[in-house]
């Protein structure tokens, strides 16, 4: 039971983390139709950007900043240098130049900082805190709960709530009657691009010390669980980004827990599949075309 | 009468070969200027060349005499001209407040964009009924309210509408072609009518131009165009 | 018809053929070290041939091509070893246990063809990255039968005695990955050339038009995945042969991702690109040893960095700008350049 408990409220934390990951996909489908299979390889480069602050300075804020911010430059580097000039009529176009994309970041990240596993900074201790004798939570995972939740909030009020949200919604709606309102539809989507970067970046710094370590590779497998939760959530839903990052997380807990970690890409194939052929609208789709 | 809007030898098209051919036009501020012509005639394709949303291969468009060649499509509703697209382009997953937001965001007058915003809302009494529904939710007539709101919203000297009536009743079409009236005697708004609906188009129209397979055979006043049979006949067919 | 039938089969026999004693009289040229590549190229070859088929013919894009080839390369090495423990040796125990890596590689293609033929696009390409990263995991899962990370040994015999005591082994490795590839190649041509081939791009350029005209779309996607797979797995079951061993690192996913970008330069849909494919896969990585081991006065470390990672960026750039620059890939800028070119001599 007590296993049980920990295993929840671990997989709650990984979910969480999941969800940041598969939010910041939905955010470049909502706003392109693209699904960015560069976003975990993205992800690793800023969180070495981390890797290179915190070494430098010591400081894990000053390297949190730095994944932020590098993520931010790096998804805009993105639309603005490649993805804007792919054909956007053959659907396989933009997959492989994202896949394109994938090997240039791990080759220039390999080149730059070698293959081997660097060791991620937490800023909290990892060692779960015990409630009545039962490890239930770590600071860190509180500071991963408290990370996401405000990134969370930080979203929906940035959409609902202020023109900028309002533009890059529009944008993504109808790009040229935007335009003729006077919306920057290009800057728009650089700016899609740019968000869901840094929030990828941010869901690689809070993970990564949970796994592994850096590699260029480290995002591989969490970039395949956040697509099965963004697919379980719809690929265009928000909040069904979060439902799906946090029940793929439960679920690959459970699995890693009873059965031995090297069953979760398995396990995530499974799941990818199941959701897939079952409810191929994912569990919030308003829409059934699953055709992009 | 100063000149708003000047067009000299506009060719523009999709492809290899032009749809418009060296169109000229001159539309006087204040006033409303009809562009009739049968379906294909170039009628959009004018206005989308009008605010860069198709490139001319030749010829230029003068806002208050200043060249428009080069400016991005984005920024003319900075210059005071708005463009209600063909089939009215209502954000459909917005919803009316979002829609009427959106067409005053690019001011930075945020507290006259807000009086805008209300004027609209008196303006079109149904829209305030709905300000939360999602622009899929509406019906054509309110769809048209809000484009034209939404368009509105902007405060433009010069609005380009391209067939308002499309799909309204003849009562909602009169009530439109009355607004436009109106709101060019009180505040001097310029506007360029496309309409199949000739008749009433004319009715409130100070000028009109003719487009047939992409060159204008006729400029002139609006009410030669409803009096000159001939004209009428040869063009416009009725 | 029949007739023209029978024409394009003997055409493209001829070739095989020609192929085939062409590469045999250059395989007799070769140093040991030059003949091993060229039996790389002859599995990859079955390997991106299958691919392009899928992805250039069929629309549907795997990047799970890399897995495939591990199922057949571990099925090769588990037949081999099973076979070699129980004495059964022979000329027709390596054949044997190619064709049964190829026909395992064909189930798995089978199963991951059914749920691909009701996924699209962005869909089915995270399907098939699932597949990718689970395949080698797999090897870690079942420990007993994989040996996980380590891998496996391959026993493979050596050259027959008959070809002489001093016979490099090389040359029969490029021998046999050649007969491998030209068999392929050959079976592949054929069925892009008839009825099959006619079905796939119908359903690639238009499904519901596929659908209306009475073709089974779901039926010819899967039979798509099912051939493509048999390449993978005799691609990935030569592999095994030449290394003679086999691990889950060879077949990670950034091999899938080569796969996918040796058919995207050679030209989707074009075998005679999967050649060019092939080719790359063996050549720039070659480039990128000598290139960087100019270097290695330098610092060790960072040559050997560069070594390993320069293909990749090599690999990944050119599939940006193929993709955004000349779709065609190589095969298409050759069609374009012998169109300009014919179109130009006439008129001398
Ligand atoms: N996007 C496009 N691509 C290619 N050709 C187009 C396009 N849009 C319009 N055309 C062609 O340009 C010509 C003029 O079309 P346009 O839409 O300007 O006509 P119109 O006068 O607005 O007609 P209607 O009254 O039917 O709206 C037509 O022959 C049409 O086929
Ligand atoms: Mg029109």
């Amino acid at each position: 039971m007590d296993r049980f408990v920990f295993l929840t409220f671990d997989g709650l934390s990984k979910g969480a983390v999941l969800a940041a990951f598969a939010l910041a996909l939905v955010l470049i489908w909502r706003a392109a139709r693209i699904v960015n299979f560069a976003q975990g390889a993205m992800a690793v480069a800023a969180a070495y950007a981390a890797y290179t602050v915190t070494t430098a300075t010591g400081s894990y804020w000053l390297g949190l900043l730095a994944a932020l911010v590098g993520g931010l430059l790096l998804g805009a580097l993105v639309e603005r240098a490649v993805m804007r000039f792919v054909d956007h009529r053959s659907p396989l176009a933009e997959v492989i130049v994202a896949l394109g994309l994938v090997l240039v970041v791990q080759a220039a990240l390999g080149m730059v900082y070698g293959n081997e596993f660097r060791a991620a900074a937490a800023p909290f201790s990892r060692t779960a805190l015990e409630v009545g004798g039962v490890p239930l939570l770590s600071r860190y995972d509180l500071f991963v709960f408290g990370a996401v939740l405000l990134v969370l909030l930080g979203l929906a009020l940035l959409f609902t709530r202020t023109g900028v949200g309002l533009r890059m919604r529009a944008a993504a709606f109808a790009p040229e009657v935007s335009r003729l309102l006077g919306v920057n539809v290009g800057g728009m989507l650089t700016l899609g691009w740019a968000l869901a970067s840094a929030v990828g970046a941010l869901a690689a710094m809070l993970v990564l010390p949970t796994e592994l370590g850096l590699h260029p590779h480290a995002m591989d497998l969490v970039f395949v669980s956040a697509f099965t939760a963004a697919v379980v959530g719809g690929l265009d839903s928000p909040p069904g980004a979060v439902v799906g990052g946090l029940s793929v997380g439960l679920i690959l807990s459970y699995v890693s827990g009873y059965l031995g970690s090297d069953v979760t890409p398995m396990a995530v194939l499974a799941l990818l599949l199941v959701v897939l052929l079952v409810r191929p609208g994912g569990l919030f789709a308003a829409t059934v075309a699953r055709q992009a | 009468m100063s000149e708003l809007l000047r067009v000299e030898g506009l060719t523009a098209g999709y492809g290899a070969a032009p749809v418009l051919h060296e169109v000229d036009l001159s539309v006087p501020a204040g006033t409303i200027a009809a562009v009739l012509g049968a379906n294909g005639a170039g009628k959009t394709t004018l206005l989308r060349t009008l605010s860069g949303l198709v490139r001319p291969s030749a010829g230029r468009v003068l806002l208050d005499g200043r060249p428009l060649t080069g400016v991005p499509v984005e920024k003319l509703v900075h210059l005071g001209m708005a463009h209600v697209p063909e089939g009215r382009g209502v954000v459909a997953e917005l919803t009316v407040e979002e829609n009427l937001r959106l067409g005053g965001l690019w001011r930075r007058d945020r507290a006259d964009a807000n009086k805008a915003l209300a004027e609209v809302y008196e303006l079109f009494e149904p829209l305030a009924k709905r300000r939360r529904s999602a622009g899929h939710q509406l019906s054509g007539g309110e769809r048209q309210m809000l484009a034209l709101g939404r368009a509105l919203v902007a405060r433009p000297r010069l609005l380009l509408l391209d067939e308002p009536s499309l799909g309204l009743a003849p009562k909602v079409t009169a009530q439109i072609m009355a607004l436009l009236k109106q709101l060019r005697d009180r505040t001097g708004l310029t506007v360029l009518l496309v309409e199949q609906n000739v008749r009433s188009a004319l009715s409130v129209a100070d000028t009109g131009v003719v487009l047939a397979l992409g060159r204008v055979v006729a400029a002139t006043g609006a009410d030669r165009l409803r009096d000159d049979e001939e004209l009428r006949h040869a063009y416009l067919g009725f | 018809m029949n007739l023209l039938r029978s024409a394009t089969l003997l055409r493209h026999l001829a070739l095989t053929l020609l192929a085939g004693f062409a590469l045999y009289l250059l395989s007799l040229e070769l140093d040991p070290f030059r003949n091993f590549q060229l039996a790389t190229v002859a599995a990859y070859l079955c390997a991106t041939a299958g691919l392009t088929v899928l992805t250039g013919l069929s629309g549907q894009l795997s990047l799970g091509h890399g897995a495939l080839m591990a199922v057949g390369a571990y099925t090769v090495a588990l037949c081999q070893n099973t076979l070699a423990e129980h004495d059964v040796t022979g000329n027709g125990v390596l054949p044997l246990s190619l064709l049964a890596g190829v026909l395992v590689t064909m189930a798995a293609g089978f199963v991951i063809g059914l749920a691909a033929a009701r996924l699209r696009g962005p869909y089915l390409a995270g399907v098939t990255l699932a597949v990718a990263v689970a395949v080698p995991a797999a090897t870690v899962t079942f420990d007993e039968l994989f040996n996980s990370e380590q891998g496996l040994g391959v026993y493979v015999e050596p050259p027959p005695l008959s070809l002489g005591p001093y016979f490099p082994n090389e040359r029969w490795q490029a021998w046999i990955a050649l007969l491998g590839a030209l068999l392929t190649m050959l079976l592949l041509a054929n069925l892009v050339r008839g009825r099959f081939g006619r079905t796939l791009r119908a359903v690639r350029d238009d499904e519901v038009a596929a659908r209306l005209s009475g073709i089974d779309v779901a039926r010819a996607q899967v039979q798509a995945f099912v051939v493509s797979a048999a390449g993978a797995g005799l691609g990935g079951g030569l592999l095994a042969v030449l290394a003679q061993s086999v691990s889950p690192g060879a077949f990670s996913l950034t091999l899938s991702l080569f796969l996918l970008m040796a058919v995207v330069i050679g030209g989707l849909g074009s075998l005679s690109g999967a050649v060019w494919g092939a080719l790359l896969l063996v050549a720039l990585p070659d480039l990128a040893h000598q290139v960087s081991s100019g270097l290695v006065a330098s610092s060790p470390a960072a040559a050997q960095r560069l070594e390993g990672n320069l293909p990749l960026l090599v690999f990944g750039l050119t599939l940006i700008v193929v993709m955004i620059a000349m779709p065609g890939g190589v095969q298409g800028l050759l069609h374009r350049v012998t169109g300009w070119a014919r179109r130009r001599l006439p008129s001398r």
